[in-house]
């Protein structure tokens, strides 16, 4: 009974169909007209947050980093500071759950140097812009409390413990080689993985895969005894911020007038970013001082040319998060994603796609030539960075007064309450 | 060292700052104009287009959001309000009726509701959704094609990253302008179909 009435529905159908509409001409089973009047319901499409929205992110961004830069240099309030990271934590974090985040917006603006299709949203470069700005005229404010995974790990940093100097100096070169492999992937459009390996994102999204759960929450937990733990040994925005800070037009002083030398403020920094007064250098031998010299001109170019011969070496592993190299390469090795019994997905849409695997093949060989010049600059620039930071540590540094290191000060303000000096009064 | 002050009175650690500063504040300027080309003032928005989905079921288990994101959307307009829906109904069923041994959704988001001989009209419960899928291919393989999986721009974070674009194994996930969020087929604005 039921196949009859099926069977007489379809002929029923296929007669509506002769005198139909455009829109369900192309349709097996067309659009019915109703006799009973029925009004057919709208198809509903909630539509995104409105891009007004978007630039007040833009505006509160402006406004808080104006306003702890204001905290930080004129009000010399940690308190502010201290409120203001609440606020981002609650308005960056929460309510619009850690993206857009400037962090990440390194990625897009390197995507959109690289790649021609794709088109950076105003607000994307703007997150990226206005902090680099910021720290060349006030040093790292943005750091301080204005960036949602720098404050929810500065209120969370209440036992403090020194890093020893070697491991802070090796550990510091870590961002920058995250530095380099995220604008490598960007650049390639592979991935963005800064965004997929973020922390806290999750924590604020009350979402996160177990294993980002795992690793926020253990950044959490170190974070207790080593002050901001992603900032300063992951964080490649800060390491961006890091050299532009150096740089910077303003930077917080510790003590609002003249240093006394008091060392009230030499443990107060949890990130041990007070320059410590050295005013004499241990004297040492010239033919010492000679060799150590040459050696080092000679390890930074040396340093340079076998990183990026070591990374370029790699080129090919370092493709394969590129999904289409990865494609290829199952296909290819038919390995089939490691998937016994049945056909991966991947392979099941690749057939369906009406690809021939001669393209597939064209298309994952240009990424890998992609990668295999960018492996050379990404695995130069981490050269680069050891070299320095051998350099840097080999040469001596000069200060008189206790100073906050302008390059891993991250501006929170704790040393100021330790300083006993008041403010020169105006007369 | 570096701060003895040469002839002209500027040191040469402040000599090099300078210089460093105007190097960055360049780099600023020359890497806004570089982009101001590329730039959109607008947003862009991730969606799934659905000429390219292959229902794979992913969407349903790697978007940042649980329950996901994409939700299954009815375009209304391209529906065939049958009797024997293959998105409602598990293939091979024997009595066309709304009980759950009978319905291919696993968490019963779609309602049947009768209309008129022999018109049934289909409707989705967006808070049951979990976009998995099952549904739309029922529809595309036997029907018109009108469930269709989509991301509900209400719902969606837009990170940066969309994580099951990254996993979809059709490239079917894409940012669009964000003034025209949704690529489904049968989308007519500002349509109200009345017969009669």
């Amino acid at each position: 009974m039921q196949k009859i009435r099926n069977i007489v529905f379809y002929i029923f159908m296929l007669m509506l169909a002769l005198q139909s509409y455009d829109l369900s001409a192309k349709n097996r089973f067309p659009k019915p007209e109703f006799e009973s009047g029925h009004t057919q319901p709208k198809t509903i499409t909630p539509s995104p947050r409105t891009l007004i929205l978007e630039y007040l992110d833009v505006m509160v961004l402006l406004v808080s980093i104006s306003l702890i830069s204001w905290l930080i240099l004129k009000k010399r309030s940690r308190k502010g500071v201290f409120l203001t990271g609440i606020f981002s934590i609650l308005y960056f974090g929460f309510y619009r759950e850690g993206c857009i985040c400037s962090i990440g917006s390194i990625q897009n603006v390197v995507l959109a140097l690289f790649n021609t299709q794709y088109k950076i949203p105003l607000t994307a470069l703007l997150f990226f812009i206005i902090p680099v700005l910021y720290t060349l005229f006030f040093g790292r404010t943005f750091c301080a409390g204005i960036c949602p995974l720098g404050a929810i790990q500065d209120i969370i940093a209440v036992k403090p413990i020194p890093v020893k100097i070697w491991l802070e100096k090796v550990l510091g070169i870590i961002p920058f080689i995250y530095l380099a492999f995220a604008i490598l992937y960007a650049a390639t459009a592979s991935d963005f993985i800064i965004c997929r390996y973020d922390p806290f994102v999750g924590f604020y999204r009350f979402d996160a895969s177990f294993m980002m759960f795992v690793i926020g929450g253990l950044l959490l937990l170190i974070g207790i005894f080593i002050a901001r733990p992603y900032c300063r040994y992951l964080c490649p925005y800060g390491a961006l911020l890091n050299i532009v800070s150096r740089f910077s037009f303003i930077h917080m002083k510790i003590t609002p007038a003249e240093c006394i030398n008091c060392k009230l403020c030499e443990n107060s920094c949890p990130y041990s970013a007070i320059n410590i007064p050295a005013t004499h250098r241990e004297k040492e031998k010239t033919s010492v001082m000679v060799k150590r010299y040459i050696m080092l001109s000679l390890i930074l170019p040396v340093l340079v040319v076998a990183g990026g011969f070591i990374t370029s070496n790699f080129h090919e592993n370092l493709a394969m998060v590129n999904h289409k190299v990865k494609l290829a390469s199952e296909i290819l090795h038919n390995s089939n994603y490691g998937i016994k019994g049945k056909e991966a997905i991947e392979i099941t849409a690749f057939k369906s796609s009406g690809q021939t695997v001669t393209q597939l093949n064209t298309e994952a060989a240009a990424i890998i030539a992609e990668f295999k010049t960018a492996s050379w600059f990404t695995g130069a620039f981490i050269g680069l960075v050891i070299g320095l930071t051998l350099i840097g540590l080999s040469v001596f540094k000069y200060h008189v007064d206790y100073t906050p290191n302008k390059a891993s000060c991250l501006s929170c303000a704790r040393c100021m309450d330790y300083c006993p000096v008041l403010p020169e009064k105006k007369l | 060292m570096g701060t003895e002050k040469d002839i002209n009175g500027i040191s040469r650690r402040d000599f090099f700052r300078k210089g460093m500063q105007w190097a960055v504040l360049l780099g600023v300027g020359g890497l806004s104009a570089a982009l101001i080309s590329k730039t959109t003032a607008g947003k862009t928005v991730w969606q799934i287009d659905t000429k390219k989905c292959t229902q794979c079921g992913r969407c349903a288990l790697n978007c940042v959001k649980s329950p996901s994101a994409v939700k299954c959307i009815h375009a209304y307009d391209l529906c065939g309000y049958c009797d024997l829906c293959g998105g409602y109904f598990r293939p091979g069923v024997i009595m066309l009726t709304t009980a759950a041994e009978n319905q291919l959704c696993p968490t019963s988001a779609i309602k049947r509701k009768f209309i008129e001989e022999p018109f049934f009209e289909y409707d989705i419960d967006k808070k049951l959704c979990i976009g998995c899928s099952k549904c739309v291919k029922g529809c595309g393989s036997f029907g018109n094609g009108s469930l269709q999986l989509q991301i509900d721009q209400s719902l969606c974070d837009n990170c940066n990253d969309c994580s099951i674009a990254r996993n979809c194994p059709s490239n079917a996930i894409s940012r669009i302008d964000a003034s025209k969020p949704y690529l489904m087929l049968g989308l007519r604005e500002n349509n109200q179909w009345k017969n009669k």
